[in-house]
């Protein structure tokens, strides 16, 4: 697919000015695959929805490219009590900027996908938590969802049909942490965000205790494509094992950042000179992160050939996350954007672990020091044993999160690194 | 001062809206929590003993909700909040000289008022427009992108004024291209 996608359509956000209108949605083949499951419930039983999804293999686009249709399969059989399902638009990993666009501009697929997603779990209240500082985003939500309700498509007896479901936004008000399918349940039940501990998983005990299922935005905006065109058809886009259009947010220092729409398993080199037009001020590039800031960074001389799925990105060394692509031209101080990511880190743990509370303010304050030029060489044993006593040891991924960056950042920029700290001779007496 | 807030009828039925999309009430903490700071501009004890009470939920309770959640304000803020981002994809595009800036304009650090009252600063984490650096959001609304010195100059002067800045659209820049 090395020149396809200079023909590429978008179908997550097609170009169709107007498309957040309901009535322009519906013109587009809006509302068509729900419809199209309603009209046909034999054919498509709930437990047949969740296997075409399954089989079209949408990866969880908001970080850990989990199957969605899977995920939905881990539901409990229904037992007459409610079951939820919660959209995540916390949207806060650093680099991340793409379920907005949805909100935006196509506000009404993501719906669709949620209402059908409900349907395939037997689900009756969709919640959809948007972080706090969205707010011009989760009005332009509200608006489309009123739209969906006033027509018919939201609420009791949906088309007709004995179907119902409402859908409710819940606005955050500052916390990453929220995005963390547990911390954000917690935050919709009114509480600090706190994680839990898992097991219990959210299908066996999720928001006041019943089966929940969490799906990022950008997944559920996928599904209507899969219902429309069939898995088969789904899984023709990108890499199989892959597959579907992403939203590539591209920031940093290129000439035409925003975010963009292309098949999954897109060159990195092809986004970075062709899509965004290039590192800017005909700089050369230093490094790329390639899915937000929890994402291990790569040289530029570890970019050839490798493209922007799960495996690709795994080989190359670090992770596909959320396609949120920070690229980082030669002038970029290393040792500065490694110590800001673990100032983020260090503000937005919870606190819960000792591991992450104390490791998280120690990689800051050590890497300010070394940034600020009082660093030591032993400072960089320091900062690997830190990493090495966080990974894997908390309660949920932002410890990891927090750690991979410094550790492989002093792993492929070790020379800056070195640079930056004083060599100190310990006399020997 | 001790000053006293109060939700009138409009305000108990709107909270009762807002109560209603959940199964428990406790669940309402944050929008009401939202709609309170709407109404008052902050979320002070004063403000968090009001919520406690509509709510039946306890004070401690929403003390420790207002205080983990960073776009709760515990005390009274200037009347415009100016939240820079200095995180990651802002950083390397001047996230820190727009703060620099401000804060040489306004003669407040980050983390300060204006003795006026009519401007607070911070320094804050990604805000989810990363490009479209260096950005800042006004008091918990709007996104400001693509911040220069006249940018920053101008919407200063903007909000003095009483203008509040307009939603700024950012495209996708593949449907520029006329596809
Ligand atoms: C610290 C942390 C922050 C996260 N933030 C987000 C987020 O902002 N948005 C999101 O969709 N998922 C986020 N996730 C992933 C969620 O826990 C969850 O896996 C995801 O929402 C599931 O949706 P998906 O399978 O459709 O991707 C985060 C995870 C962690 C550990
Ligand atoms: S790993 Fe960190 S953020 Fe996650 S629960 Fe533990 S302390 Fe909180
Ligand atoms: S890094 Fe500033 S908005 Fe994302």
């Amino acid at each position: 697919m090395s020149n396809n996608w200079k023909s590429y359509k978008p179908l997550l956000i097609p170009a169709i000015p107007d498309l957040h209108e309901i009535s322009v949605y519906e013109k587009n083949n809006g509302y068509q695959a729900l419809k199209k499951i309603l009209k046909d419930r034999k054919t498509w039983s709930p437990a047949n929805v969740v296997n075409e999804v399954k089989t079209a293999n949408i990866r969880g686009r908001g970080g850990a490219g989990f199957n969605a249709g899977l995920k939905w399969s881990f539901m409990p059989e229904p037992d007459g009590e409610p079951r939820y399902l919660a959209c995540n638009g916390d949207e806060s990993e650093p680099g991340t900027f793409k379920d907005r666009k949805i909100f935006e501009f196509n506000p009404h697929q993501f719906i669709e996908g949620a209402i059908i997603a409900a349907y395939a779990m037997h689900v009756e209240v969709i919640y959809v938590y948007i972080r706090g500082e969205y707010r011009p985003f989760v009005q332009k939500l509200q608006k489309a969802i009123d739209q969906a309700y006033d027509k018919g498509y939201l609420g009791k007896k949906i088309l007709g049909s004995d179907f119902s479901v409402e859908m409710h936004t819940h606005m955050g008000a500052g916390a990453y942490i929220c995005g963390e399918e547990s911390s954000l349940m917690e935050s919709l039940e009114g509480k600090r965000g706190y994680p839990r501990v898992k097991p219990p998983f959210p299908a066996q005990r999720g928001l006041w205790g019943r089966p929940t299922t969490i799906n990022n935005i950008e997944t559920l905006a996928n599904v209507p494509l899969v219902m429309n065109h069939g898995s088969d058809w789904y899984l023709e886009i990108g890499p199989s094992t892959h597959p579907g259009p992403v939203l590539y947010g591209i920031s940093g220092h290129v000439n035409r950042p925003g975010v963009y729409e292309y098949p999954a398993g897109m060159n990195i080199m092809t986004l970075i000179n062709e899509v965004a037009g290039g590192v800017r001020g005909g700089k050369k590039l230093k490094a790329l992160i390639p899915g937000g800031s929890s994402t291990p960074p790569l040289r530029a001389d570890m970019l050839e050939g490798v493209t922007m799925d799960a495996d690709s990105l795994r080989e190359a060394g670090s992770m596909m996350g959320t396609a949120g692509m920070v690229v980082l031209d030669e002038d970029t101080d290393i040792v500065e954007l490694v110590w800001r990511i673990s100032h983020f880190y260090d503000h937005e743990s919870c606190g819960q672990c000792t591991p992450c509370r104390e490791g998280t303010g120690w990689l800051e304050k050590t890497l300010r020091k070394m940034k600020d030029g009082n660093g030591e060489m032993r400072d960089l044993d320091l900062l690997l044993a830190i990493c090495y006593r966080m990974e894997g040891r908390t309660i949920c991924a932002l410890a990891d999160a927090a750690a991979w960056p410094v550790r492989y950042s002093i792993d492929r920029f070790r020379d800056e690194f070195e640079k930056k700290c004083k060599k100190t001779v310990y006399a020997v007496a | 001062m001790a000053e006293t807030y109060t939700f009138d009828a409009k305000d108990l039925a709107e909270i009762e809206k807002l109560t209603a999309k959940y199964p428990e009430k406790q669940a309402a903490v944050l929008p009401v929590l939202w709609y309170a700071q709407d109404k008052f501009g902050h979320s002070d004890p004063a403000v968090q003993k009001l919520v406690s009470e509509t709510l039946g939920v306890p004070e401690a309770h929403i003390r420790g909700v207002v205080s983990f959640y960073t776009q709760f304000y515990d005390k009274p803020m200037g009347k415009n909040v100016l939240d820079v981002c200095t995180c990651l994809s802002c950083q390397v595009c001047g996230g820190y000289d727009m703060l620099h800036y401000i804060e040489e304009k306004l003669g407040i650090k980050a983390g300060e008022t204006t003795p006026d009252g009519q401007f607070s600063l911070q320094s804050v984490e990604c805000l989810g427009a990363c490009g479209y650096a260096p950005m800042l959001q006004v008091t918990n609304d709007k996104f400001v992108n693509h911040l220069t010195r006249e940018k920053v100059d101008k919407l200063i002067e903007d909000l003095k004024a009483g203008n509040k800045p307009e939603f700024e659209s950012n495209p996708m820049p593949q449907h520029e291209k006329g596809s």
